[in-house]
């Protein structure tokens, strides 16, 4: 009897991730929610610059590896090219709220009809540690050594609260890797943004609030407890648009 | 080969009038190029147009000395006219250029063309005046040739517009001056 | 198929759509913006797609995608436009994705001018993007050159798997003439069996990827990338001769330069000057081994461009010092006139003579 099994959407490659990253994870969400819908031969992912830029390699869906931030854009050519495709971007919080603001903020703009996997971690953790956009005040970066000061750092972006402005975003939601029971909610919010997808609604993105031990300095215990101490109080989980309920309501 | 300088204000339709002759040109199985001012000349007031007809391929598409200058504001007159060709031709909107060229080595032409189009309820065409006052001395397009290839641009839907050409062209090409 | 009397930019838009284009993504820039707008008109009515991106960088990356699905896809700027756009062209060439990329050169540095300027020629040729690269740079010297080479540029892309820039100018850009759609051959290509399309369930996923963190494979992929840049080199390098046969000077001029070039040697011609011209058509590859022949049987050379001399530096590669070489050029926005060509041919010719 099979108890556990990996998702046909991840290939056999192990993943590269440090211990404790919560990375591996919100992969397989991902991977379960395409087996679930059965759009692997459908699907198109998008990887960007930054610890999952060798996503490519782990899903089995066709991949493109995109430029430092410029996931959406890429996604928004792939889309374009081929509406009758599922097409999702899998980005962190540099490449996403930094190099890349523009063109996340444009994808919201225009309702491309793309689903955005958005980890936030709060910091940059393939190059080692330094201050992301989303990185807390007060929080330690090797580039915010002190703590991040707003007065010279400048703040922390939500992005989920800004893209819930724009009338193209059909579903933002923030959730979080902390519990069992987050991660099932996670799970829920990944799936709905392939579904708001399927129905061409617009920009579905779901902000995953994640671990990184190694850059946080912190077991991954520790980690995890951080998230939920400090993280999820400034980036307050939940639904911060969706089109379908307006519909239903 | 003949080379065209057609000058003036912005709205004047210079750019117009430069397309017509050219459009002409390629119908008339000829080389032709128009290249719009897109140099320094693009200051100072003057919007103009470089048009070349000839029977071989064409070289350089710009008209430093042109054969026919079409002036129709004064920066235009003095920037260009003292430029004209050798037994070149000056094409003067006299109603806008007081000026008279001093030059005897040139052909000098002169038609109050936006004076006339204001006359005959024509506000605006004085280029394609000007145009049917070149037909009358030149001889590089029949009168009806021409017409017919300007009025082929033109959707029939805009019936108005054609016959305000052809009685702008009319007018110029009978002009006695 | 009559002509039409139309600007080298709407001719691109058009050619594009002839060569089964449906994809272009681009930003308002001047002088290129006629493309955009003949394509925004266009598009819809061939059921195709014109987006105005957000900045050069996001449309460059919109290609990226597109391109990435095996689709036909087109974007075009001006100079400022494609430095924004190199970092993703660089990507483009180590993705391998075949597209059509414009670039109706202004004067710069920095936001320069609006003016016809060929000063992007070292960009195009030598820096489009970091890494070992090259892309297909063609120049056109006519509208009409523009309509067919657009439409090859199609081709030659999806044979070689590799961008492919039509290297314009504002002049080349504004300029009408008449044009027909007629003088294309389309080529046989490959089948894009590459693309991420879409597994269908029925083949191993395709990876779309210009990251390759082992040495080893980077450098292999790398040499495999040049050996294909032989092959370009190899057939599809192209020129035009003029008058060079018994040239004591050859002009060596593109594009827009070429044409003032080819006025000004057929004014020395009469003025008893044997002069020639020699058009690069394809810049890179550069028509090196031409120039290398030429150099064994004219006196001198003469290379006219817009800017402070660039394609020179490949004139002077070419022609080993075997004989002088020289440089006439206007920059920022400048056109020489003929005369001006050609007081230069003169200068040189009376030198030479006094010389001999």
């Amino acid at each position: 009897m099979i108890v556990f099994e990996k998702p046909h959407a991840l290939t056999d490659t192990p993943f590269h991730y440090c211990p404790g990253c919560t990375h591996g994870i919100v992969h397989r969400l991902v991977a379960e929610a395409i087996d679930e819908m059965g759009i692997e031969g459908q699907t198109i992912g998008v990887a960007p610059v930054g610890c999952s830029v060798f996503s490519y390699n782990y899903f089995n869906c066709d991949m493109i590896e995109a430029p430092h931030g410029r996931a959406p854009a890429v996604a928004t050519g792939v889309k374009r090219a081929r509406p009758d495709r599922f097409v999702f971007t899998y980005q962190g919080d540099g490449d996403l709220a930094a190099i890349g603001t523009a063109e996340t903020v444009h994808v919201g703009a225009r309702g491309e009809n793309i689903t955005i996997i958005f980890i936030n971690n709060a910091i940059y953790g393939m190059t080692g540690g330094q201050m992301a956009p989303t990185t807390l005040p007060g929080q330690v970066a090797t580039t915010t050594p002190y703590g991040r000061d707003p007065k010279i750092h400048g703040n922390p972006v939500r992005v989920c609260e800004m893209l819930s402005t724009l009338s193209g975003t059909a579903y933002a939601e923030r959730v979080s890797m902390d519990s069992v029971a987050h991660i099932k909610q996670a799970k829920r919010a990944i799936r709905k943004a392939f579904e708001v997808q399927k129905a061409g609604l617009g920009l579905s993105i779901v902000e995953v609030l994640s671990t990184c031990p190694t850059n946080w300095g912190k077991t991954p215990q520790e980690a995890l407890e951080w998230l939920k101490t400090d993280m999820i109080p400034y980036y307050p989980l939940g639904v911060y648009k969706d089109v379908t309920a307006k519909e239903a309501e | 080969m003949v080379s065209i300088l057609l000058s003036g204000f912005g709205g004047q339709g210079i750019l117009f009038a430069g397309k017509q002759l050219a459009n002409a040109g390629m119908l008339a199985g000829k080389e032709v190029t128009w290249l719009p001012s897109y140099g320094p000349e693009m200051r100072g007031g003057t919007a103009n147009c470089s048009v070349i007809i000839s029977d071989d391929p064409i070289g350089s598409p710009l008209v430093n000395t042109p054969d026919l200058l079409v002036a129709m504001n004064l920066p235009s007159f003095e920037k260009f006219e003292p430029r004209i060709a050798k037994g070149g031709t000056l094409l003067c909107d006299s109603s806008l250029v007081s000026a008279k060229s001093t030059r005897t080595d040139i052909d000098c032409r002169y038609i109050p063309a936006t004076a006339l189009a204001d006359e005959h309820g024509l506000r605006g065409m004085a280029n394609v005046i000007m145009l049917g006052y070149f037909l009358s001395f030149n001889n590089l397009f029949d009168f009806d040739f021409f017409l017919d290839a300007m009025c082929a641009k033109i959707p029939a839907s805009k019936a108005a517009l054609i016959e305000a050409n052809k009685k702008a062209l009319k007018l110029g090409y009978e002009y006695k001056g | 198929m009559a002509k039409s009397l139309m600007k080298g930019n709407e001719v691109i838009a058009e050619a594009a759509i002839r060569a089964g284009c449906r994809l272009y993504f681009g930003y308002p820039i001047t002088p290129q913006t006629e493309i955009s707008e003949t394509l925004a008109k266009r598009m819809p009515k061939v059921d195709g797609l014109c987006l105005q991106a957000e900045s050069e960088i996001a449309a460059v990356n919109m290609v990226l995608g597109a391109a990435s699905t095996g689709a036909r896809v087109l974007t075009s700027s001006s100079s400022p436009g494609l430095s924004l756009k190199s970092e993703g062209i660089s990507y483009l060439v180590g993705s391998d994705l075949p597209c059509v990329i414009v670039n109706v050169q202004r004067g710069g540095p920095g936001l320069g001018g609006i003016q016809p300027s060929q000063a992007d020629y070292y960009q195009a040729t030598r820096a489009m993007g970091h890494g070992d690269m090259h892309l297909i740079v063609l120049a056109p010297a006519s509208v009409q050159e523009i309509g067919d080479m657009t439409q090859e540029a199609f081709d030659l892309a999806d044979q070689y798997r590799t961008p492919v820039m039509i290297l314009s100018d504002g002049a080349m850009g504004q300029m009408m003439e008449p044009v027909d759609f007629e003088g294309h051959t389309p080529r046989e290509l490959p089948e894009k069996d590459w693309a991420a399309c879409g597994t269908e369930g029925k083949r191993r996923h395709n990876i779309v990827n210009s990251l390759y963190i082992e040495p080893d494979v980077l450098e292999k992929i790398v040499k495999e990338r040049f050996e294909r840049y032989d092959a370009i080199a190899e057939n599809e390098v192209r020129y035009e001769d003029y008058l060079t046969d018994d040239a004591d000077i050859v002009l060596v001029a593109y594009g827009i330069t070429a044409r003032i070039a080819k006025s000004a040697v057929n004014a020395c011609r009469k003025a008893g000057i044997k002069a020639g011209l020699m058009r690069p058509i394809t810049l890179w590859p550069f028509p090196e081994k031409h120039l290398a022949e030429l150099a064994e049987k004219t006196r001198a050379f003469l290379t006219v461009e817009l800017s402070m001399g660039q394609m020179v530096d490949d004139v002077r590669l070419a022609v080993e010092h075997r004989v002088p070489v020289h440089f006439y050029g206007r920059t920022g926005g400048m056109m020489p006139s003929v005369d001006e060509v050609a007081a230069e041919i003169t200068k040189i010719y009376e030198s030479m003579k006094k010389e001999a």
